[in-house]
């Protein structure tokens, strides 16, 4: 990459001079920097700067609510998500027109690079749930329903709901609007078509609109813990349910 | 799926500009290798000897995966749309699938597919399957890849029927159009040039199919495959809002002033100092292109630069709001107006794309490519500039580019009319000069994005 760089501003060295009808581009040339950082302008123009400053934490929700916050998720999941909008799993044209020519090892790559981030996070939202909405929220995040098969949020997305390596994503930090657009996807089916672990599908659909509103709004109002990450185990149980043992084995 | 039909693809070209004077060394080595043709050598591929070997990399060469396998499907298995005018195909299963694909084809059949255009039963097959280009591929190549499609995994998979629209439907018509427009013939080396453009022009011709994008579709006067030879004189890309540029024109994709290794370098790793890939194009280098073997780049570049320059500007259904004067220019005459619109134009480049294309509209030739004098910019159809400055987009993921530079997507940051502005200013910026774009133009890209 380096040297195919420098063969580049060696051959625009080279035509400048042969450039001088075109007037002004005999300027010198942009200097790139060699990074990650550099490479992932597409991304961060919806998710946000890297910035570890106010503005980059306000930034990193995005222009609004449904470009959510990828720095710091774990990186098996964010590699996923980038493989299944590519390959047309998870259907969302901007991102699937983004990464069509581009390779596993690639993605790869942006997956760590993102998940290695280390932002701040952006101030809760305001909380807009009755109390009658909060208790049903915090009923599904730590209790589940066992009659419907719907486990505790917490039982995979992590004891401080931060996400479980390598591919189950945190919930805190998102906002809201996002958190009920994801809900809707997974109940039609729309987020991971075709593919077999399907386990928050089915909890999704059995869920009711006013409790996914009202989990996502819970989530969306609670501050961030400080210097909290991915929880690194999931139960031999819930593993098995979403197949992600399966998952494991598509890693690169 | 509104994907390119075909998928050989258009250049969004986004070059460094002014001419450069050809170096003296090439010229002469271009000279020393006029040769006499040598037939044996455009049907031998530089690639690995045995036959299944070779035949899956001109199985790679013609890109039959790309279109040949559904997204996120099989690979051969079949299953992807192209729309078109025309109707929608849907591609065909080619794995050795008794059932579904085609275990029950032997050589021959699968030749007279390649070669006559006609199926197992003899009917004929519509172009969308590019045999009007692969009917130039040797007997020996079409077995070779014959060869490796036996030896894939079978898959039983059955794919949805074509969706042809009436009066294209009729089998009358299609044989009619046959009649008139496809005349099946392996590729003749022509006497006077080298082995080396020779096997360019054969590739290039046939199993590369370039022509299946960078001309004109258009089923009236059937320049689909017409009879007499390719022009690649460039062409809307059918089903999909990509303009593939002309290949031999100086105003577009015509590489006649590239260095040979320009030329090999955009082709095997999509990007170059003189033109940056994205788009179809970008899809065919990735699955297709950046596998040449050395010997067979070189060859396609070398026939490439070899194309005359034809000069044509596009027809003027292109060309809004523009100042036709003797000296062809497109670019729009300065009034007051028009000096304002490029003012505003101005200040959104300056804010939202000078981090990375220059002030001066350098760029960072091979990273981000400079704007001024970029023929992909200033090429009378905007429709690739508008995209990529819609969608954005990577060049491909290539060994010899593995972890490309990208464009931002700008179009939940643009309104119609900004995009239409800034544009026009980078399109009459620097010593650029083309047609204004509006916000209308804009406006109908965005129709094509879903």
């Amino acid at each position: 990459m380096t040297r195919l760089f420098i063969a580049a501003l060696i051959c625009a060295a080279g035509f400048s001079t042969a450039n001088a009808t075109v007037g002004a581009a005999s300027a010198a040339p942009i200097d790139v920097p060699d990074t990650m950082a550099e490479r992932m302008k597409p991304c961060t123009i919806c998710h946000g700067e890297s910035k570890a400053d106010a503005a980059g934490a306000a930034a990193m929700t995005g222009r609004d609510a449904y470009y959510p916050r990828i720095a710091g998720k774990p990186e098996g999941y964010l590699f996923n998500q980038l493989r299944n909008f590519r390959d047309g799993r998870r259907y969302y044209r901007p991102m699937a027109v983004l990464l069509e020519n581009l390779s596993d090892q690639y993605l790869m790559q942006m997956a760590q690079y993102f998940s290695a981030l280390k932002q701040p996070y952006p101030p809760p939202e305001r909380m807009v749930s009755s109390p009658a909405e909060i208790k049903l929220a915090l009923k599904l995040i730590d209790h589940g329903d066992p009659a419907r098969k719907i486990p505790a949020c917490r039982e995979c997305h992590g004891k401080e709901l931060m996400g479980t390596k390598a591919f189950i994503p945190g919930l805190l930090g998102l906002p809201r609007a996002y958190m009920i657009a994801q809900f809707g996807a997974w109940r039609s089916g729309g987020l991971m078509r075709r593919q077999s672990a399907d386990c928050m599908s089915e909890i999704a659909k059995q869920l009711t609109a006013e409790e996914a509103n009202a989990v996502a709004a819970w989530l969306a109002a609670q501050p961030v813990p400080a210097g909290t990450g991915p929880g690194v185990a999931l139960s031999a149980e819930m593993s098995g349910r979403c197949g992600l043992g399966q998952l494991s084995g598509t890693l690169p | 799926m509104k994907r390119s039909l075909l998928a050989a693809g258009s250049f969004l070209l986004v070059f460094q500009g002014a001419s450069l004077e050809l170096s003296e060394a090439s010229a002469m080595r271009e000279r020393a290798a006029t040769a006499k043709p040598d037939a044996k050598a455009t049907a031998k591929a530089a690639a690995p000897n045995s036959l299944k070997a070779r035949g899956e990399y001109l199985a790679r060469v013609g890109n039959c995966m790309g279109c040949h396998t559904a997204q996120d499907g099989r690979p051969y298995a079949g299953g992807r749309s192209l729309s078109t005018p025309f109707g929608t195909f849907v591609t065909p299963n080619i794995t050795p699938d008794k059932a579904t694909g085609i275990g029950k084809w032997s050589a021959d059949d699968f030749w007279k597919a390649m070669h006559e255009g006609k199926s197992r039963d003899g009917r004929p097959l519509y172009p969308a399957f590019p045999y009007t280009e692969y009917t130039k591929v040797t007997r020996e190549d079409s077995d070779a890849i014959f060869t490796h499609l036996q030896a894939l995994r079978p898959v039983a998979q059955n794919n949805p029927p074509n969706q042809i629209k009436p009066p294209y439907n009729l089998q009358p018509l299609l044989s009619l159009w046959r009649s008139v427009y496809f005349k099946p013939g392996i590729y003749q080396p022509q006497p006077g040039k080298s082995a080396e453009w020779n096997r360019g022009a054969y590739l290039v011709q046939g199993l590369g199919h370039c022509s299946a994008c960078h001309e004109e579709r258009n089923p009236i006067t059937g320049a689909w495959g017409a009879a007499g030879g390719e022009t690649l004189g460039g062409g809307q890309i059918m089903g999909s809002n990509w303009y593939a540029p002309s290949l031999t024109s100086s105003q577009e994709a015509g590489t006649a002033e590239w260095r040979i290794e320009e030329i090999v370098q955009l082709l095997t790793t999509g990007v170059s100092a003189r033109a940056t890939t994205s788009g179809p194009m970008a899809e065919v280098i990735g699955h297709s292109l950046q596998y040449l073997t050395k010997e067979d780049a070189r060859a396609m570049a070398v026939y490439l630069k070899s194309l005359s320059d034809n000069k044509t500007a596009r027809p003027s259904k292109f060309m809004p709001l523009t100042r036709a004067d003797a000296s062809g220019s497109t670019a729009p005459a300065l009034s007051e107006q028009v000096r304002d619109w490029l003012q505003q134009g101005a200040k959104i480049y300056k804010e939202h794309c000078e981090d990375c294309h220059g002030a001066s509209g350098q760029g960072a030739p091979g990273v981000y490519p400079p704007l001024a004098g970029n023929r992909g910019v200033t090429m009378t159809p905007p429709v690739n500039a508008i995209r990529s400055i819609l969608n954005g987009g990577y060049p491909p993921s290539t060994s010899g580019n593995p972890f490309p530079y990208g464009m931002p997507p700008f179009a939940q940051v643009l309104n119609d009319a900004e995009v239409a502005l800034v544009l026009s200013y980078i399109r009459n910026a620097w010593g650029n000069g083309a047609s204004l774009v509006t916000a209308e133009q804009i406006d109908k890209s965005r129709e094509g994005m879903h």
